[in-house]
This record gives C-alpha cells, structure tokens and sequence, in this order.
C-alpha cells in the first residue's frame, strides 16, 4: 500500500509539474513596458516553487515506500537530529527565499503602483458601470469636464454624468465604449465606479486594477506593441461581470492622433 | 489549573426521553454529532451547488435534467441564468466556508472530542453548548431560505463586497430578500461562533483532569484551543461588519456606501460611507476564518499519524510554538487578499512581508509531518492515508501561496483561476482530507462500530486523484489569465480554455460521485459494522481508555488521571507485548 502511494504522489508531482513547464496553458504575450519584471518574477517563484513542491512531494513517497510495518521486529528510529534540522531548514530555505522574493518582487511592484506616472501621459478617464467600460479624452481644450453623478444617465448616453449646457470644458469631452491609446507613449488612466465595484484587467498588458465606488483611482502602464486586446472586470459585479468587457487598441501615434480627431470631430 | 471535574464541568444527569437524549441534548457527544450531521447536509447540499456551476462552465448551452422542474425562473429549460450561477457560486461558498469547514473539523469533532481528551466530563457550558448548535442550525436554514424567495439568493459571492451587497435589490436580482438573509444568517452564525469557542477555551483551561498539563494535551485539543482563540477575536470582528451591512441595507446607514452612486440610473440616496472599510473588515476576520478552517486538520493529522507511524510526531513543542505563530501571523495578513482594492499601494508591501513569512511555521509543521515518516513503521489504514494525502495537498495548495503573496505577481494572476485552485487546495481539499481522517478514524469510538476499511480505501484513492485533476488544472487556467467568478465564457480569448474547463467539470462530477462511496460505507457501517472495540487503533490519549462509545459522563465514573504524555509509541525501543502507552497508565 505504501509503494502503491508511493507512486501515485510522485506521478502526481512529475505530471503536475511537467504541465507547468512545458508552458502548454501559459501568459500571453506581454504588450507592456513593465511586464518583462513581472514575468521574470513569476518565473523566479515558478522555479524556486516548483523545486520545493517536488522535493516535499517526493520526500512523502519515498517515506511511505521506504517505512511501511514490515518487518514486525524493526524497531522505531526517529529522523536524524530530531526537529531541528526540520526548523533550521525551513527557516533557512524559505527564509531566503521570502527574502528574495520580497526584495524582488517589491521592487517590481513598486516600479508600477508606487511611482508617480510620467508627467507628460495621456490621461484618459474611465468610468465602469453595471456592465460597461467607458472611456473619456479631454477633446482639443485639453480639459476633462466635471463629473456630476446626478446627471450621468445611460439612456441618453451621458455615462460620465457630465454638463455640457453650464460647463464648457465638458462640451469638447469624447466619450467612447473602446479604448485606443498609441504605442510607446505612458498613459495616465483615472478608474471611477458609477455604482459598484469593478476592475480593469488586461492580461497582454500585466496590469489589473479594482474601480471602488467613491475614489479616483490612478493606474498607469505604457503599452509596446500595437494589436487589439481585451479589458475584462476580474471584480464580481452582478448578473452581467462576465460579459462585462471592452477593447483596448494600442495604435501607432500617427493613426491615434487620426483617431482622436475623427471623434473630436464627431462630438 | 487542574479541577477536578466532579465539581465543575458536567453536573448534569444522563437524560431521560428521546428529545433530551437526542435532540435538545447537553451532551457535548450528542452536539458533537448534531454539528457533523448538519455539516454532511451542508456539503452534500454545497457540492451539488459546485457541480451545477461546473456542469454550466463545461456545457452552458445544455439543458442540465431535472434543473428546470426544481428552478423554472433560476434555471428556464434546464440551463442555468447567469444570475442563478452568481447565486450558485455564492451559496456554495458560504455554505462550505461557514457551515462546513467550520463547522465539522472545529465545532463537531472539537465539541466530541475535546472534553474527553483532557478528561472532562462534558464542555464548561453544556447549555450554551447547546445553544450554539441550535444557533447554528437557525444560521443554515436562514441562509437556505434564499433559494425560496422570488428572486433567490444574494449574488455578491461569499465575501459579499460592498455596495453591491449594501445597496438594496437596485444591484441585481438577490441583491434584495436573498442579501438580507445571507447577512443575517452569517450574523448568526458569528453568535454561534462566539459561543462556542468562548466555551472552547474555558473547558480547556479549566476542566483538564489530574496530571494533564498543557504539555501532555494531545496535539488535537491543542489546536481546538488555538483555534477557538482565533475564532473568538475574528467572529469579533465580522459580527458588528455584518451589523453595520445589515443597517445600511434596511435603516438607511451609509457604512459601505459612498455619496453619488447610479445603480440603475438612479441615484442612491447614500453618503459618506466607505466600500474599502467593509474588505478590511471582512477580510480581518477572513484570512484569520482560513486558519480556522485548517488548524484543526493540522491537530488532527498530527494526532492521527502517530497513531499509525507508531511513533511520536517530530518535535511536538515546535508544533505547538508553530501553531500560536500561525495564530499570530493570521491577523497581520489579510490586506493580501485587497492589493489590488485601491488601498495604499505602499501596504501591500506591508502585508507582503508577514504573509510570506507566515509560511515559516507552515512548512517546519509540513517537514514535521514528513519527518515523522522517517524510520516509521507505517500501518496503511484508511485515516492513515488521508493523512498522507492531507500532507499532499497542503503543500501543493500552501506553496502557490508564494505567488499569490508577491504583489507584483498577484498583479497578473489577482481574480484567476490560479487563486481559486490555491485556496481550494489549502484550506478546501486539506480540510476535507482532515474530516475524513477524523471520521474514518474516531467513527468506531462515536458509535461503537468499525468503518470498512475496503470501501475506505477506495473513497480514498479515487478522492485523491479526482481532487488532483480538478484542481491542479484551475492554476493553469490562472496562468493564462482565465477570470473566475464567470458564468460563461463568451466568444473571447477564454475561448481556447473550454476545453480545459470541460477536464475539470468531468473530473468534479467524478470526485463527486465518489463520495457516495463514503456516504455508503456510513451509512453501511453505522448499521452493520464490525463492533469497535475500546482501542480499535491503538491509540495512547484518554479517548481510547472510554468504551465505544463512551457512556453519558464520557468514563462511566471519575476521569482518569494522566501520567504521561499524549504520545508515547514505539516504547519500549526493540518492541515488547505492546509499542505503546497510554496516558492514564500508571
């Protein structure tokens, strides 16, 4: 019985561990300037987790294989140095390892959520509702008009509950169901929730961030690569969160600024 | 303090009549098994919850039979609303969280077995006891009877984040009656809770018999203890969180909800609240809920292997220092489940930092375990392997917790997949393995018959593999970006993924028929099963030196004294008529 377990842990473990590394379900293609640091990161902890789960999950069958109840007359022995060598172990391996990964993995982190965005993003704003992204450029003015939840309205299509009969920085605002931002240039988004809470995951571009009702909630990331993407909300909304979804298209500058003019014009 | 317990503890009579024997009973054996009976309804009830959700995720198109007579508006033709899969998923997680893994390892064979391993002859409190089944039970049906009102049960999943928990049936169906009741139900739940682990720790530090000392508590009664600490401070916390969500659903309070929200284009008459105060709340006690649901595996494996290694657990003070860092640790972490909620960026490296090393004492308990192996002499019983595969599964659902503790990576795998298969791992499949372990292993001492072994051996492996194949695979789809809490996937870059999540669905309906071998054999056993004798495995600690099962005042008598440790196997060295000792041995 104990070989049969034996054998049963460690295919368990080499086929487990087999489907991680042969990348058969894997990230996609990362879009994003900062993605490289998170997918050396994950890569990092892939190896180190990957040799402490097999090492763990062999030790458990080579035990049981190895220490059945036979013979009757062998005598119990206990492991070599009793628990310290567990303690010391533990705290050193995982030790160092909390370690490095704390150092590392703070710093890509840190690199993202704790630097303040490039003083000359394009700021867009974002408005997520029950089940929608909506996206805001400033139009020619260069000025976003103030949001006023009274007014916002889904029937007549005013999602950002803007004012343009009183305040002339909202008359120019394009407001649009997709998002198109150009290549290689950082972008500056400001997450606002209409009602619940929501949130922006795009897995090319590495970057998932919740929308919480009440606050503003800045998010900045520079895409690489043109190609069209999918925004989904990873943060349950109701009956429609998973159909809740956009596009983000990253362009080349030239065809954005085309882009944006055509919209400015349509308003 | 040692009391005696003649004076303390279980002044009551043995009962006379059906309802106060089984019923309404004081008898903390009688609980014991009314928290395990209730448990078997609620997983039963939770895993056909899962089976319809998987069933929907590998074919959403097809009618599933029968669904459509049961819930002709949830479900209409069989094929379930994206709503109802909301509904689903909220149920199957409340009802597994709260009324399962809380209940069976901690509440049930706590409040059985607890007593009698310190030699005590009932809990503190046998009437209160009492009261927290009964408030228990009062919680389940309060929480069932969502599926009975018009517009079912509450959506927002089992961590119910506000508004859209707060916010009154303008969010959605069940955001109305079916909200309003999981907030009840849960509020009483945490009464329950209170009462029983206050109950808990003062049986604990109060009814110990002559000689047991805290050092000689079998590691069981240890975690209970720890755990019952920890259940104290977090049901704390989520009682007056769930009040707070209760008045803003039906007095008008704004705790969780901001000014200016449209919900249905109209404007909430609400202001001043704060949706991140309700995570904070719900997650202090949350990740702290997760050592509950745990701890008490960890007692029992580290109980029960011995038993079958014939030797003592590998450093069983390290263990217990392991268990109170754990029980430390558990209330610096929770912020690891919001770094992504739009909380200061800065404190997710805080909460970074503590989540990481609270791995330390897991995996010293972990190499313990497998240490304990070494120069054992293994008996291959059926409680033995699930504890084998409780090791197996804790370390592959604790080390994705590596991931998931880092920021940066939760960044990519955040509300995936991958965090589903990690805590369904750790704290779901190892806290089943735990009960299983329990049950195949004390069944004979709580009803005085043997389980089949055969039967057992088969529930086992086949569980071992069937929760291998379903939830091994939920990483991978987290790795490739797949979006839980999803009702479909919809034409869209999940699409590829299907497949996949068809492999899980099969393998999920398989592991769950499986345990129709469990609940055969008991059933089967409970009927007709071998008459159990005193000591059936055994076993040294004081629940062995009781008939099976024990009578009314648990030793037919005054308890024993204790003279030895919990675990003394493997004794004397180079064998003799027996390996072992017991604890009330002179």
């Amino acid at each position: 019985m104990g070989k049969v377990f034996a054998v049963v842990v460690a295919a368990i473990a080499v086929v487990s561990a087999a489907l991680f590394a042969l990348h058969i379900w894997w990230l996609p293609v990362d879009i994003s300037a900062h993605g490289s640091r998170i997918d050396r990161a994950l890569n990092e902890t892939m190896v180190a987790a990957g040799v402490l789960f097999v090492v763990a999950q062999l030790a458990l069958a080579v035990f049981a294989w190895r220490f059945g109840p036979e013979p009757a007359s062998r005598a119990v022995k206990t492991f070599p140095g009793g628990a310290t060598p567990m303690v010391v172990l533990a705290v050193v391996l995982v030790g160092i390892e909390i370690l490095t990964l704390t150092f590392v993995g703070s710093k890509v982190w840190a690199g993202i959520y704790q630097t303040p965005p490039d003083p000359n993003s394009l700021q867009i704003e974002v408005q997520a509702e029950q089940f929608a992204f909506y996206f805001r450029y400033p139009g020619p003015d260069g000025r976003f008009g103030a949001m006023h939840p009274e007014l916002a309205n889904d029937a007549t299509q005013n999602f950002f509950g803007l004012d343009p009969a009183n305040d002339t920085t909202a008359r120019d605002d394009i407001v649009v169901g997709s998002l198109a931002i150009p290549v290689n240039r950082p972008i500056l988004l400001a997450l606002h929730a209409k009602d619940v809470n929501h949130a922006f995951y795009v897995p090319e571009l590495r970057i998932q961030q919740d929308f919480v009702p009440g606050m503003v909630i800045p998010l900045h990331f520079t895409a690489t690569k043109t190609g069209k993407y999918e925004i989904v909300c990873t943060q349950l909304c109701g009956l429609g969160h998973y159909n809740m979804r956009a596009y983000v298209e990253v362009m080349p500058e030239q065809q954005f600024n085309q882009w944006l003019k055509e919209k400015a014009a349509q308003q | 303090m040692s009391v005696p317990t003649a004076t303390v503890g279980g002044p009551h009579a043995a009962p006379r009549g059906f309802w106060r024997t089984h019923v309404f009973s004081v008898d903390h054996k009688v609980i014991g098994k009314q928290y395990l009976d209730l448990a078997l309804v609620a997983v039963v009830t939770g895993m056909v919850l899962s089976w319809l959700m998987r069933f929907h995720l590998g074919w959403p198109e097809t009618p599933i039979p029968g669904l459509g007579t049961v819930a002709p508006n949830a479900a209409p033709g069989g094929v379930v609303t994206p709503e109802y899969y909301l509904a689903l998923m909220t149920m199957h997680g409340t009802i597994m969280v709260f009324f399962v893994l809380t209940t069976a390892p901690f509440a049930g064979f706590g409040n059985y077995f607890l007593p009698i391993q310190i030699g005590a002859s009932d809990m503190a409190f046998p009437r209160m006891n009492m009261m927290s089944f009964w408030v228990t039970l009062v919680a389940f049906l309060v929480l069932i009877s969502a599926f009975f009102v018009p517009e079912g049960p509450a959506l927002s999943g089992w961590t119910a984040y506000a508004p859209l928990s707060a916010v009154g049936k303008d969010a959605g169906p069940g955001q109305g009656l079916g909200q309003t009741l999981w907030v009840v139900s849960i509020l009483i739940f945490c009464v329950a809770q209170l009462l029983g682990a206050l109950n808990f720790i003062v049986t604990t530090l109060d009814l110990r018999t002559k000689g047991m000392s805290l050092a000689r508590m079998p590691l069981s009664t240890w975690t209970w203890f720890v755990t019952s600490v920890i259940g104290l401070i977090a049901f704390a916390v989520l009682m007056p969180a769930c009040i707070l969500l209760l008045l803003d659903r039906v007095a008008g309070t704004s705790f969780f909800i901001p000014a200016g929200l449209v919900i249905s284009d109209r404007l909430q008459p609400h202001s001043g609240g704060s949706p991140l105060l309700w995570q904070h709340l719900f997650w202090f006690f949350g990740h702290p809920e997760v050592y509950i649901a745990i701890l008490p595996g960890f007692g029992i494996v580290s109980h029960i292997l011995p038993v079958f290694a014939r030797k003592p657990l590998l450093g069983p003070r390290v263990f217990i220092a392991c268990l109170i860092a754990i029980a430390f640790l558990s209330y610096t972490v929770w912020g690891h489940h919001m770094f992504l909620s739009g909380m200061n960026p800065f404190s997710a490296t805080l909460f970074s930092v503590p989540t990481l090393v609270i791995t330390i004492p897991a995996t010293i308990v972990t190499l313990l375990w497998i240490g304990t192996l070494y120069g054992a002499k293994l008996r291959f019983t059926t409680p033995a392997l699930f504890c084998l595969g409780f090791v197996s599964v804790f370390v592959s659902g604790g080390i994705s917790g590596f991931f998931l503790a880092q920021p940066s990576i939760d960044t990519y795998l955040h509300g995936t997949y991958f965090v589903v298969g990690h805590f369904h791992f750790v704290m779901g499949v190892a806290a089943m393995f735990g009960i299983f372990a329990a049950t195949y292993f004390w069944f004979p001492k709580m009803f005085g018959r043997m389980m089949s072994e055969t039967l057992g051996k088969w529930h086992f492996w086949l569980t071992f593999i069937g929760v291998y194949c379903v939830f091994m695979p939920m990483h991978y789809l987290g790795l490739a970006g797949n979006v839980r809490r999803y009702s479909a996937f919809t034409d869209d870059y999940l699409k590829p993924l299907i497949p996949l999540h068809r492999f899980i669905t099969v393998a999920a309906l398989f592991t769950g028929a499986v345990q129709l071998i469990f609940l055969f054999n008991l059933i089967r056993s409970r009927l007709r099963g071998a008459t159990a004798p005193a000591n059936p495995w055994q076993g040294t600690t004081l629940e062995w030196s009781t008939s099976s099962p024990p009578p009314h005042d648990n030793f037919g008598g005054p308890p024993p004294a204790v003279h030895r440790g919990p675990q003394e196997y493997g004794v004397p060295a180079g064998g003799g008529p027996t390996d072992y000792v017991m604890q009330a041995s002179p």
